[in-house]
């Protein structure tokens, strides 16, 4: 018999903290706060199945190549534990550095990447702009044709960046997390809050309510319906957010490229699916599926880009229920109660986030302050008007 | 994908609307009296509710009139439409 990486425990009636959410800012956030900080009793409580939400579906593309200095500071460190996760977890999780291209197809887009570009080496990211014929040897597929509606005018690369196998980097995290202590319940919703007034004392949960000396949220689309329950309204909305898979195909694009533009992106998978996505669909939904047109419009792009694709056949297409707040960036930090922690509004890019995301935000619940890399992305950004805007600057709309 | 209730031309595919939030959000009667968190709040905070959900759709593709409908965010049942501000059916919470 071999032996489980995880153990999915019952719940005692009391932790130090609760993390709300085992996706995998969650399981990050937990094995972050016992390996960093010594906080071991923990819990991190699911109300399905370890990553079986945003976490299991995901096109998996990490990169660090965001307009802003603040976005640069939390997606660059993310991106630096990424190249030492497998080391430090001691399992695979496929990380593979295949590079992440962003097409230009209008001017504008030209502009604003070059421009990009160089924001990202004034922070230390490796870019650099990429010409059509550049573009056309990274990625032999490519239709470079000047008689494309949207032809491609250039790219910005990020070698640094691609892909990771999610459910392996799930599986890697909870393992370290187990073994550091942590509890992992999983069927187990959290349904509300016990508090003293304005300190949070515990969750409400389908197993009963368990008490705890602080409570992080990690819960992605689901985190606004939980702070409702305590009269905190968030600035955020859900919205469903589709993704693809084609047939296995032999290999034919060993980097991930993406366009706002024309809006998809696509890599091959290790087993030879094309995996495409997009954005999100444009109204609020909680119920993990899309509308077809969706997909439609991306499978149309991606056939315009890649005319070989037209010989692929899809194979599945799945939803996930993101969370996007006003400025496309996340909110990560403390609320208006004591010893409740907000991880949430990471829209479409929380998984490129994921070490860094849970790395940060254990240091903020350990200390109860926010991290300095959390310090731009706190909640009363929306009242002083300090947005992290990466609506337009972000590499896609997200 | 969904099928939205145009109060004017019935039934209809939803590629042929844009979406446009949570309904019935007015602009703030007295915009002076709002300190910095109110604005935040008319600005950048709305509902967002997994169940009944009163909704603003433009029928941009058809008769390019703005409409209120009542959708659950959580099954994409579709309770009924009003034209904006108006009745929408009663639907048990």
């Amino acid at each position: 018999m071999t032996t489980p990486l995880w153990r999915s425990r019952e719940p005692k009636s009391s932790y130090d903290v609760i993390v709300v959410g085992a996706g995998g800012h969650g399981l990050a956030t937990a094995y972050y706060l016992a390996r960093e900080h010594g906080i071991t009793d923990v819990a991190v409580l699911e109300r399905g199945w370890l990553a079986g939400g945003n976490m299991a579906r995901n096109t998996t593309i990490i990169r660090s190549n965001y307009l802003w200095g603040a976005s640069a500071g939390i997606y660059e460190h993310a991106l630096r534990l990424w190249e030492g996760l497998e080391e430090d977890l001691g399992q695979s999780v496929l990380f593979s550095q295949r590079g992440v291209l962003n097409l230009a197809h209008t001017t504008h887009d030209e502009r604003e990447s070059v421009r990009r570009v160089n924001a990202n080496r004034l922070n230390g990211i490796d870019a650099e702009w990429l010409t059509p014929e550049e573009v056309k040897k990274l990625v032999p597929i490519i239709d470079i044709s000047p008689e494309l509606r949207y032809p491609v005018l250039g790219a910005t690369f990020q070698p640094r960046a691609g892909v990771a196998k999610h459910d392996y980097v799930a599986w890697a995290l909870a393992s370290g997390a187990d073994r550091l202590g942590v509890h992992l319940v999983e069927n187990c919703e959290v349904t509300g809050f016990t508090r003293n007034g304005d300190t949070i004392t515990g969750v409400e949960t389908t197993r009963g309510p368990i008490s705890a000396g602080r409570v992080a949220l990690s819960a992605a689309g689901h985190t606004s319906v939980l702070t409702e329950t305590l009269g905190l309204r968030l600035p955020v909305q859900s919205h469903p957010l589709q993704a693809l898979v084609s047939e296995v195909m032999e290999p034919v694009i060993d980097t991930v490229v993406m366009s706002n533009t024309v809006h998809v992106y696509v890599h091959q998978a290790d087993k030879g699916e094309l995996v495409l996505g997009a954005g999100i669909d444009a109204y609020n939904g909680y119920s993990q599926r899309g509308s077809p047109a969706t997909i439609e419009n991306q499978v149309a792009a991606a056939v315009a880009l890649y005319p070989v694709f037209g010989h692929a056949h899809t194979l599945r297409t799945w939803g996930g229920v993101v969370d996007v707040s006003p400025d496309a960036s996340p909110i990560i930090g403390l609320t208006p109660f004591n010893g409740l922690y907000l991880n949430c509004g990471w829209g479409t890019g929380g998984f490129k986030a994921t070490p860094g995301a849970g790395h940060v935000f254990a240091d903020t619940i350990a200390n109860d302050r926010p991290h300095p890399l959390a310090e731009p992305y706190s909640l009363d950004r929306f009242r002083t008007g300090a947005l992290v805007d990466e609506h337009g600057a972000a590499a896609v709309a997200h | 994908m969904l099928l939205i209730p145009c109060p004017w031309c019935g039934e209809r595919d939803e590629s042929e609307f844009c979406y446009g939030g949570q309904a019935r959000v007015s602009y703030p009667p007295d915009p002076w009296e709002l300190d910095d968190a109110e604005w935040a709040e008319f600005l950048f905070v709305r509902d967002n509710p997994k169940g009944w959900f009163a909704e603003r759709w433009v029928h941009t593709s058809g008769c390019r009139r703005w409409c209120d409908v009542l959708r659950d965010t959580a099954t994409n049942r579709v309770a009924g439409s009003s034209r904006p501000g108006g009745a929408l059916p009663e639907v048990a919470v």
